[in-house]
C-alpha cells in the first residue's frame, strides 16, 4: 500500500474532510489525475464530478464536487471545493436539479463561447449522474 | 404621587417586558452559539484560499498581465463602500457602530475629493445611511427572508460588486462588516476588496515551483472573484455572531435595567400602601377620641 498524505476537502461552509489518505482522484478541468504521496505541486481548476479518495484507513470516501480548485504539494493536497457533498447524501433529485440548471444555461446561453461551456458543464454532470448510478 | 392602582399597572408592565427581554437574550445566546459555529467552520476555506492566492500572486506579481481585479484599475477615484449590517434592531450599538465607521470613512474620503457609493447588505445600516447619502446608494441588498446564511448570499452579492466594476462604476471596493471578538466585543472593521489585498508572499519564495492546469492567469482569473465571495461570505457569518452577541448583551443590560425598575416601584408601591393605611388608622383614631 502506498505512503499516506494528508488530504483537505473544504467547502465555503465548512471543513468537509481532513485526515491521511493514500491515493485521491481529482477531476481536473482538463481532465482527471490522480494524486499520490509527493505530487509535484500542481495547482488545478475543477470540472463538477466526483472525488474519489482512498483513506489510510482504507474506506474509500466518493465527493461530489460542483466546480473548484485543487492545491497539490508534495506533502499534501488541498481541495477548494464550490461546493462538496458525499455522493452516498446526494439525491437523485439534486443532481436532476443541477442538471435543468444546466439545461436553462445551455439555452439562455447568448453567444457561442458560453453555450459551449454551459454545455460541456451539462456534460459532465451526466456523468455524476452516472457514476451515482453505479455507486 | 401615583395612586396605587396606577403604580400596580407600571410594575406589572414593567414584569411584562422584562419576560420579553429575557426570553430574547436566551433565544440570541442560543442563536449566536450556532452563528459561532458556522464562522469558525467557514475559517478553514478562506484560510486556504488566502494562502493559495498568495502562492499564485507571489509569482504571478513580476508579470505586467495581473487581472484588473489584483491590480485595482489604477486610481483611486471612486470608492465602492459595502456595508453589511443586521437586518434588526434590539442589539446596542451594533448597527450604528458599523454604519458610523462607514460614515467617518465616506466622509473623509470626500474631503480628499473622492466620490463614494455605497452598497448596503442588511435594512439597519441601509436605514441609518440612507439619511445622510441617500442618492449614493447604487444598491440595497435585503437579507431579511434568508433563514440561514449559506454561501449563495455571499456569491450573490460579489457578482453584484463586479458587475458594478466591470461597468466602471469605481476603483476601489472596501467591506465594511463587524468583527466578532468575544460575546461582549464586536470590532467595527473596513476590508479592502477591491484590489484585492494579498497577505504574506515573502514565504513561498523558497518553494519549489508550481505546475498549473490550466495556466496561471486563468486560474487566478477564477480564482480571485471566488476570494471576493469567500471574503463576502466571511465578513456575512463575523456579522452574524456579531449581532447575536451584540443583542445577547443588550438585552442581559435590559433585564437587569427591568429588574431594577420593578424594585424601585414595588419599594414605592409598598410605601404609598403604607402610608395609606397609617392615614386611615390615624383617622378612625381620632374619630374615636372625638366621640
Amino acid at each position: 500500500m502506498a505512503d499516506p498524505f494528508t488530504f483537505e476537502l473544504v467547502s465555503p461552509e465548512r471543513l468537509l474532510l481532513s485526515e491521511a489518505a493514500t491515493q485521491v482522484v481529482v477531476p481536473g478541468a482538463e481532465g482527471q489525475f490522480t494524486v499520490l504521496k509527493g505530487h509535484a505541486p500542481v495547482m488545478a481548476t475543477l470540472r463538477p464530478g466526483v472525488v474519489e479518495a482512498t483513506l489510510a484507513r482504507g474506506v474509500v470516501e466518493r465527493i461530489f464536487v460542483r466546480g473548484g480548485f485543487a492545491d497539490t504539494t508534495p506533502e499534501g493536497l488541498t481541495i477548494l471545493a464550490e461546493e462538496a457533498i458525499m455522493l452516498a447524501d446526494l439525491g437523485a433529485e439534486k443532481i436532476a436539479a443541477e442538471i435543468r440548471n444546466a439545461e436553462e444555461d445551455v439555452a439562455d446561453a447568448s453567444d457561442a463561447s458560453l453555450k459551449a461551456a454551459a454545455e460541456l458543464r451539462l456534460q459532465q454532470l451526466k456523468e455524476v449522474r452516472a457514476a451515482a448510478g453505479h455507486g | 404621587m401615583p395612586s396605587l392602582k396606577a403604580l400596580r399597572n407600571r410594575i406589572a408592565s414593567v414584569k411584562a417586558t422584562r419576560k420579553i427581554t429575557k426570553a430574547m437574550q436566551m433565544v440570541a445566546a442560543a442563536k449566536l452559539r450556532r452563528a459561532q459555529a458556522a464562522a469558525a467552520a467557514a475559517r478553514p476555506y478562506a484560510e486556504r484560499m488566502s494562502a493559495v492566492l498568495a502562492n499564485l500572486a507571489g509569482g504571478l506579481q513580476e508579470g505586467a498581465g495581473a487581472p484588473r481585479l489584483l491590480s485595482g484599475t489604477g486610481k483611486d477615484d471612486v470608492h465602492l463602500l459595502v456595508v453589511c449590517t443586521g437586518e434588526r434592531g434590539l442589539s446596542g450599538a451594533f448597527n450604528s457602530a458599523i454604519a458610523r465607521l462607514a460614515r467617518d470613512t465616506a466622509l473623509r474620503l470626500q474631503r480628499d475629493g473622492k466620490t463614494v457609493k455605497f452598497l448596503c447588505v442588511g435594512r439597519k445600516g441601509y436605514d441609518i445611511l440612507r439619511r445622510t447619502f441617500a442618492n449614493q446608494i447604487v444598491e440595497f441588498v435585503d437579507l431579511r427572508a434568508v433563514r440561514e446564511l449559506g454561501f449563495a448570499q455571499g456569491d450573490m452579492i460579489a457578482r453584484k460588486v463586479f458587475a458594478l466594476f466591470d461597468a466602471g462604476q469605481f476603483d476601489v471596493a472596501t467591506l465594511f462588516f463587524s468583527r466578532f471578538k468575544s460575546v461582549i466585543s464586536q470590532v467595527p472593521t473596513a476590508q479592502r476588496l477591491i484590489p484585492a489585498e494579498i497577505a504574506g508572499t515573502a514565504k513561498t519564495a523558497g518553494q519549489a515551483a508550481y505546475e498549473y492546469e490550466p495556466d496561471e492567469e486563468t486560474i487566478l482569473g477564477d480564482l480571485l472573484p471566488r476570494n471576493i465571495a469567500v471574503q463576502i461570505f466571511g465578513a456575512l457569518l463575523e456579522n452574524n455572531a456579531s449581532f447575536y452577541g451584540a443583542q445577547m448583551t443588550a438585552m442581559d443590560n435590559a433585564t437587569r435595567n427591568a429588574g431594577d425598575m420593578i424594585n424601585r416601584l414595588t419599594l414605592n408601591y409598598n410605601r404609598t400602601r403604607q402610608a395609606m393605611i397609617t392615614k386611615e388608622l390615624i383617622e378612625i383614631i381620632s374619630g374615636a377620641e372625638a366621640v
